[in-house]
């Protein structure tokens, strides 16, 4: 195994499910996530603290009580930019960097570094704010989340103001659900139980999984028959990708946080669609430093049928990080200790 | 994403004024909540419809209370100032005289939202069989 510095961590994303329901509240995230070592934390202001955008300083001093509790670091928030806030019109560019300005505040209170741009950002919101990310010494990182990739045209949009302001405040943050090489099965189960029709729920499996043309694929299910729950997968079909993990080699110096989507760890210990043991290599060889931070999205597949259980989920993704990042590394060592 | 999370089964009721009793049940209420991931600003909820047993309950009857702030839901747009944070229970109100029969009811819950990262209407719905008990 070669030598990386590779650090492991959780978006509080992946609780959605419990967190909605009240079962499991920020201070039980952060307890179980050190359990298994996801020292890293990312967590979306707006989802889980209440208040947002006004945040108590009383919030902030137990934030922090609890960090020091359980031995985690703040290392990212999410933040979104509601350019639709208006019935009538959109935010202004000056009016969403002002948005971002907010957000960058709310970040530097929690004492992380990264945030994540959502992706819908546009380029010059984002060197609008670039500046007060400097000041602060956050990053401001753009996802790049599917069906998005680096030869895009948005995302080349976004290289283009990178490229010419060169400031240290922007970069990417990926999120692997760029890299679905199999489509995922908790999604087509979904739709077979939901009462999809057989033979093209196996046509949009098969054409996702052998790379095949997407484009047409919704328009050919509904050609042949297909209603709502085919065309609706078909559409998902859509928007997953698959891209070699390489692509990210030429962009690693913009690249400071990786948001580790998944869908499906299954009995094996393995993510049913996401090639992690492809995906972590590229990282160890680019020389990446920075956190993979879980983000479970399954929850939405399997409600309707299944107890959802985030917690095993990402128990089980980091199990399976620990043996691809092997062990030795200074992250790893604490977390045997811990 | 949380449809099925929409209608809370439990605070389902009719409600009174002053008296409480049951020559001054004013309407009812029911708890509800987004079925979305996140908490989101009160205007863009575009729309929330309500049907009972059925029939549509008209939006100007509609009040819909989050941590304490009571806002008509027709009025919901100018709301700039207020969130409905992420799976917080409102409490939505139909102003109807006398109320609704102690029993079963179906009620359908239908959101619209506005989502800026969405190029189309997001939202969700969920129906329920909820039992409207004695006052």
């Amino acid at each position: 195994m070669a030598v990386h510095a590779i650090k492991r961590g959780v978006s509080f994303y992946s609780y959605q499910e419990e967190y909605f329901l009240g079962q499991l509240g920020i201070e039980d995230c952060i307890r179980e996530s050190a359990g298994f070592g996801a020292l890293g934390i990312e967590i979306i202001p707006e989802q889980m603290m209440r208040g947002y955008p006004h945040i108590t300083d009383d919030f902030y001093r137990q934030w922090h009580g609890w960090m020091d509790k359980y031995g985690t670091t703040p290392v990212a928030s999410d933040l979104f930019i509601d350019t639709k806030k208006f019935p009538d019109r959109w935010l202004t560019v000056q009016e969403q960097v002002e948005s971002v300005e907010r957000d960058l505040e709310i970040a530097h209170r929690l004492g992380v570094t990264e945030i994540r741009a959502i992706i819908n950002t546009p380029p010059e919101v984002m060197e609008g704010a670039a500046p007060r990310a400097e000041q602060l010494g956050l990053r401001l990182l753009l996802e790049v989340h599917a069906p998005f990739h680096y030869e895009h045209p948005w995302i080349l949009r976004h290289l283009e103001v990178m490229h010419r302001l060169q400031s240290p405040a922007l970069g990417f943050m990926p999120d692997m659900g760029t890299y679905v090489e199999r489509f995922p099965r908790v999604v087509t189960d979904h739709a077979r139980r939901q009462g999809g029709r057989e033979d093209l729920l196996d046509l949009i499996v098969a054409t996702y999984d052998a790379h095949g043309d997407v484009h047409g694929l919704m328009d050919t299910v509904y050609y042949m028959g297909g209603g709502p729950i085919e065309t609706g997968m078909a559409r998902q079909a859509t928007h997953y990708t698959w891209n070699d993990p390489r692509n990210m080699l030429p962009y690693m110096p913009y690249i400071h946080h990786i948001q580790a989507k998944f869908y499906e760890m299954t009995d094996e210990g393995v993510e049913y669609s996401i090639p992690y043991d492809k995906i972590i290599p590229v990282l160890i060889e680019g020389g990446y430093s920075g956190y993979l931070s879980s983000e479970y999205e399954g929850n939405r597949h399997i409600q309707d049928a299944f107890p959802v259980d985030s917690l095993e989920q990402v128990r089980r993704q980091h199990s399976m990080f620990q043996r691809l990042l092997g062990t030795g590394t200074e992250t790893d060592t604490d977390t045997a200790k811990a | 994403m949380f449809d099925k999370y929409i209608i809370v089964t439990e605070g389902f009721r009719n409600t009174t004024t002053d008296g409480g009793t049951p020559d001054t049940v004013s309407g009812y209420e029911l708890g509800i909540r987004l079925p979305y991931y996140r908490g989101l600003g009160l205007s863009m909820v575009e729309s929330i419809d309500l049907i009972v047993d059925g029939t549509p309950v008209p939006a100007e009857s509609l009040t819909l209370t989050v941590h304490g702030n009571s806002y008509a839901v027709t009025d919901l747009a100018t709301v700039f100032d207020d969130r409905w944070e992420m799976g917080e229970i409102a409490t939505l109100r139909v102003a109807q005289p006398g109320g609704l029969a102690p029993g079963s009811h179906d009620i359908s819950v239908a959101q619209r939202l506005r989502i800026s990262y969405m190029p189309v209407p997001g939202g969700g719905r969920d129906a329920k069989t909820l039992e409207l008990p004695e006052l």
